[in-house]
């Protein structure tokens, strides 16, 4: 293959020139990744980010430049208004701390549900793993939005689930279940259960089965095994999935928006209403930036801590 | 005390009147259609160093692993201590097993991992911490007791592995193949700090292995395994010296072996006629066995005589050397019969001068004593 490569006139000629400015095999493998970080990750948040210290204007773009250039001078004007703007209305810190519960507490039942169904995976002879496998990951196959939408049918008033509730007796009250915090939670930890199950399965499967018969050899009761020892080993695990889960969860907008009430104030929904419905791009930036910092940091210090640790076992 | 008696003390199996500490009864395991282990009944007594030596795939570790509670027989039945162990889980055994990859806990410290098995059982802490300073001092690991498992040598995870499976104190341990992971120096020292250690706690020692050598070396007693049944069970020089089949003889040791047929059959001595061989193989004692039978000839390389002149004795043969491996301490002759048959024989090498000694393509004269071989009739 390489040598394929090699022998081709114009990859010859090409690679030859790279090598000129020192860029071998190894950088270019390198340099995709950082290039495509670069494209499109860097590049927008700078661009978002500077959009954030710029004032709302009625305009297209809705928003005044930075830079300025009367013909003598130029007039850089940054604007921290935006930053203080989201401190000053108490609906910000809401929705923020709302976002940050929504996605702590749903991270967690995700945990709890997704903790068994892993371990039941990866302690599975080989061709039902797989299948349980594959069935973790079919709803992939179905559009997200549209999953969402069939928990609005099962979840109203006249649907699925009141229907059943009625016809049996249990209720004679349909109970209200869409447009609650409860449905936000329910769709949430729907959603991202597989990537709470996935990083739990890579985990669990790796488990030496001996350190479990050796833990009850010693004596250790099922549960006590578990805890001392199945726990422990599968805390990677249990951080990876947790992140995978709390993260995107905290700027979910789809969920609360079509799941929630008007008071599921979630930061996603914040920052659509200020971008769609305010046209307030500066603020919506603003927005954005601030919970990117609020989401970084936890995660830089518990990334610190967790090297810590590494280093010192 | 007698010396009889002494020695039935000593070793309970011959006198036939001590208790069994372990007995296995008819015991079978099957997976699926796999039978791992085949109707095997076996009397362990207490202080033993009992070995179950096989190859691989012949049923030693389902066999060790039913005694420790992790596979449930399919039939027959498993006493330890006169208590019956159907249905009993392993973290209700009084055996401690000792892992062949030694199953230490990674993010446990070698006191953490020893002490764990002391603080399941709820003794406390500063009893188990005691214990487990005792122990380590046993396994001369004292410094090592705030490390993790991977930052242990293969040599120290091992005694770490051993101290964790002594300190409950069980009354029987099961090792399985617990040196397989050592080279072979540290595994020829850690040998005998085995049975060292075994002789000073008085605990029985179940250990499975398929190194014959090692085998020989440690036990008491060895059953030695073949597809899912025992097919012997004796004392080490017993098992060497009268294997009682084809598969014992060739399984321990090296062994040379001629398939024949009885040709003499006296109640003093028989003679087995073979192809390989020209003229007759002499047994110095009966054998029950019919003229006419077809049977094996089994004799180890050691047993074997080399001379350049001819010696008197009953089994004499002429050969040629083909090949000679210098051992130091021994040499191991490659002959080659006139039938183009090839025998082994090893030579201890007695002189310093190895210029005398019988070297390659010589002619010479290959003998033995006529009670030096075994008869096998399967």
């Amino acid at each position: 293959m390489s040598r394929a490569l090699t022998t081709f006139a114009p990859f010859r000629l090409t690679a030859s020139l790279l090598q000129r400015f020192g860029l071998g095999g190894r950088s270019l493998v390198i340099a995709v990744p950082v290039l495509w970080l670069a494209v499109f990750f860097l590049i927008p948040f700078l661009v978002v980010a500077k959009i954030s210290l710029s004032e709302a204007a009625i305009a297209l773009p809705p928003y005044l430049p930075i830079l300025e250039w009367d013909g003598e001078r130029a007039i850089f004007s940054f604007n921290l208004g935006n930053y203080r703007y989201l401190l000053d209305d108490p609906l910000y810190l809401n929705a923020y701390v709302f976002s940050l519960k929504v996605a702590f507490i749903s991270a967690c039942i995700a945990l709890l549900v997704g903790y068994p169904m892993a371990y039941y995976i990866a302690r599975s002879p080989e061709p039902r793993r797989t299948l349980l496998l594959t069935l973790v990951m079919l709803p992939f196959w179905t559009s997200f939005l549209l999953r969402v939408y069939a928990w609005q049918g099962f979840l109203r008033s006249n649907g699925v689930i009141n229907n059943f509730l009625l016809w049996t007796g249990l209720i004679d009250q349909p109970l209200v279940m869409l447009q609650t915090d409860f449905a936000v939670y329910l769709g949430i930890v729907y959603t991202y259960l597989p990537f709470m199950i996935l990083p739990l399965y890579a985990n669990l499967v790796k488990l030496d089965p001996s350190l479990l018969e050796a833990s009850a050899d010693l004596g250790a009761r099922p549960l006590a095994t578990f805890f001392n020892v199945t726990l422990p080993l599968s805390m990677p695990g249990i951080i990876a999935g947790f992140m995978l889960v709390f993260v995107p969860a905290i700027g979910e907008f789809v969920i609360p928006e079509l799941l929630g009430g008007p008071d599921t104030l979630m930061i996603g929904r914040v920052l659509w209403s200020e971008f769609f419905s305010n046209r307030d791009w500066p603020v919506a930036s603003a927005v954005a930036i601030a919970m990117l910092i609020a989401l970084v940091i936890p995660i830089m210090i518990l990334r610190n801590a967790q090297a810590h640790a590494q280093e010192e076992t | 005390m007698t010396i009889k008696e002494v020695a039935a003390l000593a070793k309970p199996w011959v006198s036939g009147s001590a208790q069994p500490f372990v007995r296995i009864q008819s015991i079978t395991k099957k997976f699926d259609d796999f039978v791992a282990v085949d109707d095997v009944s076996l009397d362990i007594y207490k202080g033993e160093l009992f070995c179950l030596l096989g190859g691989s795939g012949c049923g030693k570790s389902t066999l060790l692993r039913m005694l420790a509670g992790f596979e449930t027989p399919t039939e027959g039945s498993i006493e330890i201590d006169g208590q019956d162990m159907a249905g009993i889980p392993a973290y209700d055994r009084p055996t401690n097993m000792m892992f062949q990859s030694y199953a230490l806990f990674p993010h446990m410290t070698v006191e953490r991992n020893i002490a764990y098995g002391l603080l399941r059982e709820g003794v406390r802490k500063a009893e188990a911490m005691e214990r487990v300073a005792d122990m380590l001092r046993l396994v001369q690991l004292e410094r090592f007791a705030g490390r993790k498992p991977d930052q242990l040598s293969g040599g120290q995870r091992q005694r770490v592995a051993l101290a964790r499976a002594l300190v409950k104190r069980p009354k029987l341990l099961l090792l399985d193949e617990p040196l397989g992971a050592l080279d072979k120096k540290l595994r020829e020292e850690t040998q005998f700090e085995l049975v060292k250690i075994q002789e000073t706690l008085g605990v029985t020692f179940i250990v499975v292995t398929h190194d014959q050598e090692e085998a020989m070396t440690i036990s008491s007693r060895i059953g030695v395994m073949n597809a899912g049944r025992i097919v012997q069970v004796g004392e080490p020089a017993e098992i060497y010296e009268h294997p009682n089949s084809r598969f014992v003889a060739d399984f321990i040791g090296s062994v040379n072996l001629f398939a024949g047929h009885v040709t003499v059959d006296e109640a003093d001595h028989i003679d087995i006629a073979t192809p390989e061989l020209e003229g007759v193989i002499h047994v110095g004692h009966g054998v029950s066995c019919s003229p006419g039978q077809e049977l094996f000839y089994a004799i180890r390389p050691e047993k074997l005589r080399l001379s350049r002149a001819r010696p008197d004795l009953p089994n004499t043969f002429p050969a040629m050397v083909d090949e000679v491996a210098y051992m130091g301490n021994l040499s191991i002759y490659r002959l080659r019969l006139p039938s183009g048959r090839h025998l082994n024989a090893t030579q201890v090498n007695l002189s310093r001068h190895v210029e005398d000694a019988i070297s390659w393509d010589e002619n010479v004269w290959v003998s033995w004593d006529d009670n030096a071989g075994v008869v096998l009739t399967r």
